[in-house]
């Protein structure tokens, strides 16, 4: 009866612990080897042979393709700079330049990837259709209601991502976190 | 207490061994990975369009809405692939990925250097069996490996402003990824 009792809880024990752990891993994301810049994380290995475990897992999982590493790099924010999470209720600002690259897009999804209905249909920007300043940086508006310039639409729902794309870039596995890669700055401005 | 305090340890060590093996094993019992979701629109060696992410329907998450996509489901059992697209006037790129939609190989218009961009795909078995004079002939030639018998490629073609998204999309519509037919022609 106590060897019973005893196999039974060692197996319970594994079974939360080594499905909890899994569970945690894939749904709120590993960010191990990732090259983070202020609130932006890329994760240039994914787009390699080279991914880990991790990786694999969650792409299968979610059932994405990952960009290669030879096409592109994505980057992704799920707060502003100072850790407060996206709220499509606010208005949040992205100001700065980015790092060297040929074409750049910005897309807003979801949380599970879907793109976000609006009224003007528009659901990211390319580097092609930015107004900048004459010193080259720009300003992005991501709020719920119409902003003069570069407005991206929130559609008004709680929370979202942000995902930068950089084509033909030269940053990627080798590429050190530091001034090298300039992104832009995320901050969160007047919310209702 | 002592002996359940052993217990708990030894459950907390099974249970890494549990994570490990879940993490390891999920790739291959996915079944809503994109590789399956391409399967039903996607027959093999054929070139298909993938429609372009909408907020009521998209093929697979986070896709970029900016680029037309087209994809070709390759299976190179029958032997080697030649993949070949025209350039659009932006950007275009063509990837590759394995069965369990792992980038392997990736390529753009400017590192192709031509209006066309073309690339033989086979297994690394099927490249070693290559006669010596056509590796020679290799330099102009670019032969990429594929790591696993089935896969995903994807051609993929920005447009800067939407206005150019029908430009983008009949530069992938017209790629191609077709089975030799005996030696392949010399350029």
């Amino acid at each position: 009866m106590r060897l019973l009792t005893g196999t039974l809880f060692v197996l319970i024990v594994a079974a939360a612990v080594g499905l909890g752990a899994t569970y945690f891993a894939l749904t709120r994301g590993t960010t191990f080897g990732g090259l983070t810049v202020g609130a932006w994380t890329a994760q240039a290995k994914t787009g390699t042979i080279d991914a880990d475990p991790y990786a694999r897992a969650s792409i299968a999982r979610i059932g994405r393709l990952p960009l290669a590493l030879g096409d592109g790099l994505t980057f992704i924010a799920k707060n502003d700079d100072s850790h407060r999470p996206f709220d499509g209720r606010c208005e949040v600002v992205l100001s700065g330049i980015t790092p060297a690259a040929r074409f750049w897009t910005l897309t807003l999804y979801n949380m599970h990837g879907e793109l976000v209905a609006n009224a003007v249909h528009r659901y990211g920007f390319t580097s092609e259709e930015i107004v900048r300043h004459p010193n080259g940086h720009f300003t992005i508006v991501v709020a719920p209601r119409a902003n003069p310039g570069n407005w991206l639409p929130t559609g008004g729902i709680e929370h979202y991502i942000l995902a930068m794309r950089f084509y033909d870039t030269s940053v990627g596995v080798a590429t050190k976190e530091g001034r090298e890669i300039p992104m832009p700055t995320i901050k969160t401005g007047s919310c209702p | 207490m002592i002996r359940w305090l052993l217990l708990l340890i030894a459950g907390v060590l099974l249970g890494g061994i549990v994570h490990l093996t879940t993490i390891l094993m999920l790739p291959r019992t996915a079944t809503q990975d994109a590789y399956s979701r391409l399967e039903p629109i996607a027959p093999f060696n054929t070139v298909v369009p993938v429609p372009a992410p909408t907020p009521d329907k998209a093929l697979m998450p986070f896709m970029d809405p900016a680029f037309a996509t087209a994809v070709c489901r390759y299976d190179l059992h029958e032997g080697p692939l030649r993949v070949t697209v025209p350039v659009s006037l932006a950007y275009s790129s063509v990837s590759f990925f394995t069965r369990h939609d792992i980038a392997y190989y990736a390529i753009n218009d400017r590192a192709a250097g031509r209006k066309t961009i073309q690339l033989d795909l086979m297994t690394a078995e099927q490249h070693s069996e290559l006669p010596e004079d056509e590796n020679v002939t290799a330099a102009d030639r670019l032969i990429v490996e594929s790591p696993t018998l089935t896969g995903l490629v994807t051609f993929r073609a920005l447009a800067p402003e939407p206005g150019m998204m029908p430009m983008a999309k009949a530069s992938v519509d017209a790629a191609k990824c077709v089975r030799w037919q005996g030696p392949p022609p010399s350029q």
